[in-house]
């Protein structure tokens, strides 16, 4: 298993000052997984044996990126995970075509603040259910970008799953401010 | 009691009309309280024109209550990548909101949920083709269409890269999926001009009723109907080759002088078009679809049909110089003096503008009364790529 960082990064608003400790972090990149592909946690037998993988059943239903450039130097995949089967499918770890470090990250609340953290584990789609990456949540975060990614272009995405199982997509890149905004959680906030 | 005739009365409709797929219950009014006459049918809203196929929607499909043409100009130095990545963006948002679903990166499914027949057609401009490189792939008549005795153009109604036609029976939905749109393609192109059209509400009349415009008349009495070997022949291009299966939009502004038009006497107004203003059929008698009797004389031995008519100039010649024309009225409200700013947004897609529009409107300008009554203030010409399937964006054949 993959070692993971507790270490938490705040969410700056232009997330460039947060580069620096992304950069920090990204020593932990997501390899790929070194499970054996003919896992038998999702054996089916209909009719004769037949086995078939996490990926078989897991659909990644409308994936984007969020445009970013050089100077930010990350940015993040979502879209909605969709496990048809009936077994739980983890994800974890993720590749993309943008740059050579991707982390699986997770958004949770720390001392009134939205931060961003690994997300220990990795994503767990349930059977039969949605797991939605967007801004503010769960998200594949691309880091180190050494060229820009404009709107328009398109990021292929590869998704390794627990039982080492691939699932590639492609996801279109959008501008976006969407999950750059800040909660003031002063008093007088409803 | 009106109430009860007025839900009635929907549901005779309903039965009457075309409700293929649609949920249609109706509790017959038995004796006892108004609350149990109950008409539910699916609501109109939830009706999608399908975005992918040979041929783009919003030209084969009924025209809407609401329009809006918006032109882009490629910002400076745009090349193939630009144009790919631009067309990729406009197309994925068009094929989702069509759907009635939010674009990627928006969370606001609720806006575009019901679109009432949105549909997003797009038209490529001279300047498109020159920014992928591709200069001679744009017909001769969209680059040069040529000038008009009769044109008052402005530039800030002219023109244009890229042409998106939006149009539904609801702004609402309209308005999101364009400002999506126009968003998305923010980073490669600016705003030219957009331009606000409508018609009547859908189902003011039965279907197929061809629709008023602001003068009163029938408009569009000639179009084929959209089911008809006719109207594959009038509006889709055969030429082989990237626009096979497209068409040629020609795209006017032609504003209506509407004050003088409002004072002047029936008999004249009819003149002026050869067909009566209640139901559009000709002056010289017979249905809508019939053609005025250019021959017919009065008491006196003069013509009833007067030579400039508008209908004897426009209706066309040969069956090449047919063009569907898809209208919309625009009014953008009175000046301070309360003169009024309304018109049409004349768009007519053809099979080849050389052969339709450019000829018809030659005739026109030569001479048609109602050239009294309006002025073309805005021209922009557009080749139409064909339909596309899901993977692909639209003008991919084109811009590779």
């Amino acid at each position: 298993m993959p070692q993971y960082q507790s270490k938490r990064l705040v969410l700056a608003a232009t997330t460039l000052s947060a580069l620096a400790m992304v950069t920090a972090l990204s020593a932990c990149a997501g390899g790929s997984s070194t499970a054996a592909t003919s896992a038998a946690s999702d054996v089916k037998a209909v009719g004769g044996e037949i086995t078939s993988t996490g990926a078989d059943s897991l659909t990644v239903v409308d994936p984007w990126v969020k445009a970013a450039d050089t100077k930010a130097g990350m940015t993040a995949v979502f879209g909605a995970l969709e496990n048809t089967g009936t077994t739980d499918v983890t994800v974890q770890s993720a590749k993309t075509s943008a740059s050579s470090t991707t982390e699986l990250h997770e958004m949770v609340m720390v001392d009134g603040s939205m931060v961003m953290q690994k997300k220990e584990g990795g994503f767990v789609v349930k059977a039969g259910e949605k797991h939605e990456l967007a801004p503010g949540g769960d998200h594949v975060m691309v880091l180190d970008l050494t060229k820009p990614i404009e709107a328009g272009d398109q990021v292929t995405v590869r998704l390794t799953l627990d039982d080492g199982s691939t699932e590639d997509f492609t996801a279109l890149a959008k501008t976006t401010s969407a999950g750059e905004e800040k909660y003031d959680d002063t008093d007088g906030m409803e | 009691m009106s109430r009860r005739r007025l839900l009635l009365g929907g549901g005779a409709t309903l039965a009457g009309g075309s409700l293929a797929g649609a949920a249609a219950t109706l509790a017959l009014s038995e004796p006892g309280p108004d609350t149990a006459s109950v008409v539910t049918a699916e609501a109109k809203g939830a009706q999608v024109v399908p975005f992918y196929g040979n041929h783009q929607a919003g030209i084969a499909t009924g025209a809407q209550a609401h329009a809006r043409f918006l032109a882009l100009d490629l910002k400076p130095g745009a090349d193939r990548s630009h144009v790919q990545r631009l067309l990729r963006l406009l197309t994925d948002d068009a094929a989702k909101l069509t759907a009635g679903r939010a674009p990627l990166a928006g969370n606001d499914p609720e806006i575009p949920a019901l679109p009432s027949r949105l549909t997003v057609t797009f038209g490529f401009g001279p300047g498109l083709f020159d920014a992928i490189g591709r200069g001679d792939h744009c017909p001769d008549v969209i680059r040069n269409l040529p000038a008009f005795a009769t044109d008052r153009l402005e530039d800030r109604w002219s023109g244009g890269d890229v042409l998106l036609q939006v149009c539904s029976d609801d702004a609402v939905p309209l308005s999101y999926a364009l400002r999506r749109l126009v968003r998305d393609s923010r980073d490669l192109a600016s705003v030219r001009w957009c331009q606000t059209g409508f018609n009547p509400a859908r189902d003011s009349e039965p279907a197929g009723t061809t629709p008023r415009n602001l003068m009163g008349q029938r408009d569009g009495t000639a179009n084929p109907a959209s089911d008809t070997e006719d109207f594959g022949a009038t509006v889709w291009s055969d030429e082989p080759g990237w626009l096979r299966g497209g068409s040629m939009l020609v795209f006017r502004r032609i504003r209506m002088d509407v004050d003088t038009w409002d004072d002047l006497g029936r008999p004249a107004k009819e003149m002026a078009t050869a067909r009566k203003l209640s139901d559009g059929s000709p002056v010289t008698g017979g249905a809508e679809k019939d053609d005025p009797d250019t021959a017919a004389v009065d008491g006196q031995g003069f013509p009833v049909v007067a030579a400039e008519a508008h209908v004897v100039r426009a209706t066309a010649r040969t069956p090449t110089e047919r063009m569907l024309r898809r209208g919309f009225s625009y009014d953008d409200g009175p000046d301070p003096d309360g003169k009024p700013d309304c018109g049409l947004l004349f768009a007519a897609y053809q099979k080849d503008a050389v052969a339709s529009f450019v000829p018809v409107q030659k005739r026109l300008a030569e001479s048609d009364a109602m050239n009294t009554w309006t002025t073309h203030v805005g021209s922009a010409a557009f080749a139409v790529p064909p339909g596309c399937t899901e993977g692909e964006y639209i003008g991919e054949a084109l811009v590779g």
